[in-house]
């Protein structure tokens, strides 16, 4: 017992890992009753070698699958050895896990076998099991099997912190190429449901304060980078259209991972792109907290992100007649526009302004990238040096005083030519 | 004002009656240390402060309605960080707060406050990580424990989510650092001390192991193993995130050994 169970573990994790997202934040859900667990502002309790945090156990129900997806690696015509969980070893796991505080929770996702409904109903049973049989108030991310049923879904609701469905590959055209059996429709049907559910409970919170929880942590999805020839345009414009039209929490950007011979994908020993990856969860950033329209980001005269620096210094870089922005007088979404300058110092900013005049040494302090900002602020006693200076100027000044953590090895590599 | 070289007991409540006594005396610390590293002899620039509950309480009440809750527990922190300049600095920092009439909490440009502010943050990180690297091991008679051997004294600022979230487990943490523990029984939670000739060590705690621990503590070095991705390796990140000097108390990393 002992032995096939740790055969499966390793096995389901393995084909779980491609799976991005491993928040255990944004849910509100208490201890009750002296029962198991609380969810919080999320912990990552390790991390892996690749440098990635381990919050939840994030693991397959099942790698069988009916489906033959060209980007995954548990597609039908792949040789690998198959397992599958009963859902009271899926339990057992997670109980022991959590209690020993090695995770904040359940990250429970499926291959599809038999049908949407039948994979959708197990999933919905280990959830239901740890909240009603274990008292569980840990953490709960269920994967949406597109095309479950909306009883299903809704019940799923009942019991997980989070749901999600993954878009996969970011264009109508792509998933057409890799995924033929797929369809989009099947993926945006339960998000509707979903957004409509939460935009309800919401309501009926206001009223009712014992509305039961509906998925607290909201939906989620993800897109994979690099599989197929999208620009960077068309991944922030779907982005930014989940997070409009469905109330989307994230979006996550997973870096393609080469697991194929498939000629419709990129080649096994094909660089992961990471570099890529980072500029797209940059401009995540910006349109989530920084007030960034995605068109500002990207858009058709700038399809494409630089690699070479970031999607803010990218945008101040272009848009040099919004500069100078002074720092004691300016709006803080005006501050906010200034590279170098991120939204704990931006606040710093507005909170010690309060108290007498900024100059260089106290940005400095207050925690400011000064060797950035120093080209778009005026603050006391320093007046805009820089200011008729032009752009490609400025970044190559900035480009010899800081050096990207993600390129510094990529760089090396194309000066050889 | 005269400046002296005061002498406290090393207590909380012993700070802030060093702070009251401030005000009280007019003097003002050149050095602030504990008492049991008193010399010999008593000179003129010299205040000792004996802690007195009822002066503590006042400036408590002081604080707080000055600079709130927070601005309090942020000099609490601060002494929790054990540092050698801590005790000067929430001095210095409170009667900043108190000889200012506007609320300076988040003056950030005041060198003090800057100071501060970058002890917290540590010592908010050295809490955040004991929520994230505490490893129970359950023993054959039910209890849940765990060894840490935090950076900072941190075990009073992680009392409260260890016992919200384990409301029906028995659990012991254990700081083998400064020899002192927290013990929830299932309702309340102790404080508890060993004495300083013997320690609790992962080592000895393997004979007390309930049958299955060492199932789950093998499942989950597994699990981190499978869920990393080879071609993304980045050992400069996950050294950042889990530094070594934690190793010795996580199964994934096999207790500091080199996998």
């Amino acid at each position: 017992m002992g032995e096939r169970i740790k055969e499966k573990l390793e096995i389901l994790a393995d084909a779980a890992k491609y799976d991005v997202s491993c928040s255990s934040s944004g849910s509100n859900r208490k201890n009750k009753e002296k029962g198991l667990g609380n969810t919080g502002a999320g912990i990552c309790h390790t991390y892996t070698e690749d440098g990635r945090c381990v919050s939840l156990l994030k693991i397959l129900l099942t790698n069988h699958c009916i489906y033959d997806c060209a980007y995954c690696v548990s597609r039908k015509s792949n040789d690998i050895k198959r397992a599958a969980f009963t859902v009271q070893e899926v339990v057992d796991l997670t109980i022991n896990f959590y209690r020993r505080n090695y995770i904040e929770g359940l990250f429970l996702s499926s291959g599809i076998f038999k049908n949407a409904d039948f994979t959708m109903e197990r999933l919905v049973q280990v959830a239901k099991k740890l909240r009603q049989e274990h008292n569980f108030n840990g953490y709960i991310h269920l994967k949406t099997i597109p095309a479950a049923s909306p009883e299903l879904i809704h019940e799923a609701g009942l019991y997980a912190d989070r749901l999600s469905i993954n878009l996969e590959i970011p264009t109508d055209s792509g998933l057409k190429l890799l995924a033929p059996e797929k369809n989009r429709g099947d993926m945006i049907q339960p998000m509707t449901y979903l957004k409509d559910q939460l935009v309800k409970t919401k309501e009926e919170k206001k009223i009712f304060k014992s509305t039961p929880h509906f998925a607290p942590a909201g939906q989620s999805t993800q897109m994979i980078i690099g599989a197929t020839g999208e620009t960077d345009k068309q991944i922030i414009t779907a982005a930014n259209y989940f997070y409009q039209k469905f109330n989307m929490k994230r979006v996550y950007y997973s870096g393609y991972v080469p697991i194929s011979y498939d000629k419709r994908l990129p080649a096994i020993g094909t660089e992961v792109p990471t570099a890529r990856e980072n500029r797209l969860y940059q401009s995540d950033w910006l349109m989530r907290f920084y007030g960034f329209q995605a068109n500002e980001i990207v858009n058709d005269a700038h399809p494409l992100l630089d690699l070479d620096i970031d999607p803010k210094l990218s945008w101040a870089l272009r848009n040099m007649d919004r500069f100078p922005i002074d720092i004691n007088k300016d709006d803080y979404q005006l501050i906010l526009r200034v590279p170098g300058i991120g939204v704990g110092s931006a606040q710093k900013i507005i909170a010690a302004r309060r108290f007498g005049p900024l100059n260089l040494d106290h940005l400095k302090k207050i925690g400011v990238a000064v060797n950035r900002a120093k080209y778009f602020i005026v603050c006391k006693g320093f007046m805009q040096i820089y200011a008729d200076k032009r752009s490609d100027i400025i970044k190559s000044y900035i480009l010899n005083t800081s050096k990207s953590k993600y390129l510094s090895t990529g760089n090396q590599q194309l000066q050889l030519f | 004002m005269q400046h002296v070289d005061m002498y406290y007991d090393g207590t909380w409540s012993g700070l802030l009656t060093t702070i009251f006594e401030i005000f009280e005396y007019k003097v003002f610390p050149i050095t602030l240390r504990n008492s049991k590293e008193r010399q010999q002899g008593m000179f003129q620039t010299e205040h000792e402060v004996l802690t007195q509950q009822g002066k503590a309480d006042r400036v408590m009440n002081g604080l707080i309605a000055k600079v709130g809750k927070k601005g309090y527990a942020e000099l609490w922190h601060t002494y929790l960080s054990e540092l050698p300049e801590a005790p000067l600095l929430v001095v210095r920092v409170a009667s900043y707060y108190f000889n200012d009439a506007r609320n300076v909490r988040s003056n950030f440009a005041h060198d003090h406050i800057l100071q501060l502010k970058k002890i917290i943050k540590s010592v908010s990180r050295e809490r955040h990580r004991m929520k994230a690297f505490t490893r129970f091991q359950l023993l054959a008679d039910g209890m849940y424990v765990a060894v840490i051997e935090p950076d900072f004294n941190v075990l009073p600022l992680i009392q409260k989510h260890f016992q919200d979230r384990y409301a029906d487990q028995r659990w012991l943490i254990f700081d083998v650092k400064r020899h002192y523990g927290l013990f929830y029984d299932g309702h309340v939670t102790s404080e508890v001390t060993i004495d300083h000739t013997s320690t609790i060590a992962n080592a000895t705690l393997v004979d007390l192991h309930d049958q299955q621990e060492e199932l789950y503590a093998d499942l989950w070095k597994r699990y981190f193993k499978s869920v990393n991705i080879k071609e993304r390796r980045n050992m400069k990140l996950h050294l950042q995130h889990v530094p070594r000097r934690y190793w010795k108390y996580l199964h994934e990393k096999s207790f500091g050994m080199e996998i």
